[in-house]
């Protein structure tokens, strides 16, 4: 029984050693300086890269953060400070389904919130969209951590007569600034891989954006319009893609392990 | 308060204990209170929102269609005639697949990681698990397509038939060339083995070990007190997790997309290519060329949304009631 449980372990980690092998192989020989520098080539042609894209995705992670973060962390802070505990519980629960909803269904509302009415797809759009993705993400684990700073330092920044709001901004997220930024970077990582709620709001560009009020490429999307293209070329880039974003990921994923790891050794 | 700075802060000295005693709170006080719960209610807008927004995008279709929506196989955009049925079968069937698969080696792995492992490989397992959850569905999907789905064409999907073929689900052509409701199932199994195995996890570690004593108190052996004492106390916590993995199988889009073949149809052989709720939307959306098409899309999505948060709402009870808020989401 210990062996076959032992099997089990091993049969679940194989996918990730895998997948990371065949990213590797096809993707290292891939990666050239065309691919961080130029725009995609005209369909059939050889060479071009794929900047368009990785800034795409920096400027929708950016536009994201804007929307997914104030907002995450500021209901985090009302969460683990203030509320009863029923009403909390109800805003937990709230937020854990949200969190449930397909991300195909996120990117169907705001076609029909933004694009819509809006006549054509945007980055800003693309940028509402995991914004909003991130805000139940980000305010379960900003509540997570402002829960573990000790009672004590509250109370005793109370008594000296510090107002409560005060009190919870320069002390309390003070004191838990590390895990709430731990807690963003993993939302990052989550919504830099996301590719289908674009699929109709970014919507991808083959060139340079200009402005929020165009379509723009992103890594996800071109990795998904490349592998379903019949050119081989084209799959060698997507391959490229494919790894600058794993990389990207798994490096957030174990720099964050880094980053907290006395807590996480605590927990085991 | 009119007053200068300095003013107020004398005032507000000599108020203190008076306002300490009202349970009163000054201004600022109040407005970060209101902003941080007018923030925290952001969830339950969003949840509105979506619910609103998606109501509102299939009126036509339900107008038009009536609940025959939910029953008929006819996808014909030349007609301008849509039925959801075959997607809602293919996302019922695939998440089907999905637990089958991934529920045993789940469990297993989690009563392994706390139960029987040594120590010093605990951590290193875990981190690759959670690796594993991290990895973007895209790049899963697009492994996928270009190392699993011809594997499966030439190897597993002959070796089932050959030995299988007796029950129709392994029986009939492999059209899709792997391409098939099968390899959607196999990839949705390996999506939310790592959510499984880390709330099951979770849930088994927060078993008292006072209930494992007792257990071996009696006599038993060690595969008897995790059978008995860890999974039979754990039940409906593991319920949970298996229930929250469904959720998240149900709505999964890319990689699905990426391997079931994307054909309008259902059939009872897993070989052959299907479509589900998700990957319908994905690759239709932008096909769609009258406002009853899109309408119907925006239905598809509703029926999703729905069945999701109906299994959301389930898991999301059977892990708050097993275990109190201790239990962090995992997603």
């Amino acid at each position: 029984m210990e062996l076959l449980a032992f099997a089990c372990a091993i049969l679940v980690v194989m996918p990730l050693l895998l997948v990371f092998y065949h990213v590797l192989r096809e993707g290292l020989s891939s990666v050239n300086l065309a691919f961080f520098t130029q725009v995609p080539a005209a369909v059939g042609e050889k060479g071009g890269g794929m900047a368009n894209a990785l800034v795409g995705t920096v400027v929708l992670i950016g536009q994201a953060a804007l929307v997914g973060v104030p907002i995450g962390v500021l209901g985090g802070i009302y969460l683990s400070e203030y509320g009863g505990t029923k009403f909390n519980w109800w805003i937990r629960f709230a937020a854990d389904i949200l969190n449930g909803v397909p991300s195909i269904t996120w990117g169907v509302v705001v076609y029909g919130l933004m694009v819509v009415p809006m006549h054509g797809s945007s980055a800003l759009a693309g940028g509402v969209v995991l914004g909003l993705m991130m805000i139940p993400l980000v305010m379960r684990t900003t509540e997570e951590v402002l829960q573990l700073v000790p009672g004590g330092y509250r109370e005793a920044s109370l008594a000296l007569g510090i107002s409560k709001w005060r009190t919870i901004v320069q002390i309390v997220v003070r004191t838990a600034l590390k895990g709430i930024v731990t807690g963003v970077l993993l939302a990052t990582a989550r919504i830099a891989g996301e590719t289908a709620p674009l699929l109709f709001t970014a919507f991808g560009n083959l060139g340079w954006a200009h402005g929020l009020k165009e379509p723009i490429a992103a890594v996800p999307l071109v990795i998904y319009n490349y592998a379903m293209s019949p050119y081989p070329d084209w799959h060698r880039q997507a391959w490229a893609g494919a790894l600058v974003l794993l990389l990207l990921v798994l490096f957030i994923n174990i720099g964050v392990r880094f980053l907290t790891r006395d807590r996480f050794q605590q927990k085991i | 308060m009119p007053t200068t700075e300095q003013t107020v802060a004398a005032d507000r000295a000599a108020e203190r204990p008076a306002r300490l005693r009202a349970g009163a709170s000054p201004l600022g006080d109040r407005a970060f209170e209101w902003l941080t719960l007018i923030m925290a209610l952001s969830v339950f807008v969003l949840i509105a929102i979506i619910g609103y927004e998606l109501a509102r995008g299939s009126t036509l279709a339900i107008h038009k269609f009536h609940w025959h929506f939910l029953v008929s196989s006819d996808w014909d955009p030349g007609n301008d005639v849509y039925g959801a049925l075959p997607f809602i079968e293919g996302t019922l069937v695939s998440s089907a697949i999905a637990l089958v698969i991934a529920v045993p080696i789940s469990i297993a792995t989690a009563v392994y990681l706390t139960e029987l492992a040594p120590l010093w490989l605990r951590q290193p397992l875990i981190m690759f698990i959670e690796l594993l959850a991290a990895i973007p569905s895209v790049i899963l999907g697009f492994w996928g397509m270009d190392v699993m789905v011809p594997w499966l064409h030439t190897h597993l999907f002959p070796a089932l038939r050959g030995r299988l073929g007796f029950l129709p689900i392994f029986h009939g052509p492999d059209y899709g060339h792997g391409y098939s409701m099968l390899a959607a199932g196999i990839i949705l199994a390996i999506m939310i083995i790592p959510i499984i195995t880390s709330i099951s996890r979770e849930i088994l570690r927060s078993v008292p070990g006072l209930q494992r004593e007792a257990a071996f108190a009696l006599g038993a052996t060690r595969w008897e007190v995790t059978r008995i004492a860890v999974l039979g106390y754990a039940k409906r916590g593991l319920f949970g997790a298996v229930i929250l993995g469904l959720g998240r199988a149900l709505g999964e889009t890319m990689a699905v997309t990426m391997v079931i073949g994307n054909a309008p149809q259902f059939l009872i052989s897993l070989f052959a290519p299907g479509s589900t709720l998700a990957s319908w939307i994905a690759t239709q959306f932008t096909e769609a060329v009258s406002n009853l098409f899109y309408s119907a899309l925006f239905e598809l999505g509703l029926v999703l949304l729905g069945v999701t948060l109906l299994v959301n709402v389930l898991a999301q009870l059977l892990l708050k009631t097993f275990a109190g808020p201790s239990i962090k989401p995992q997603h």
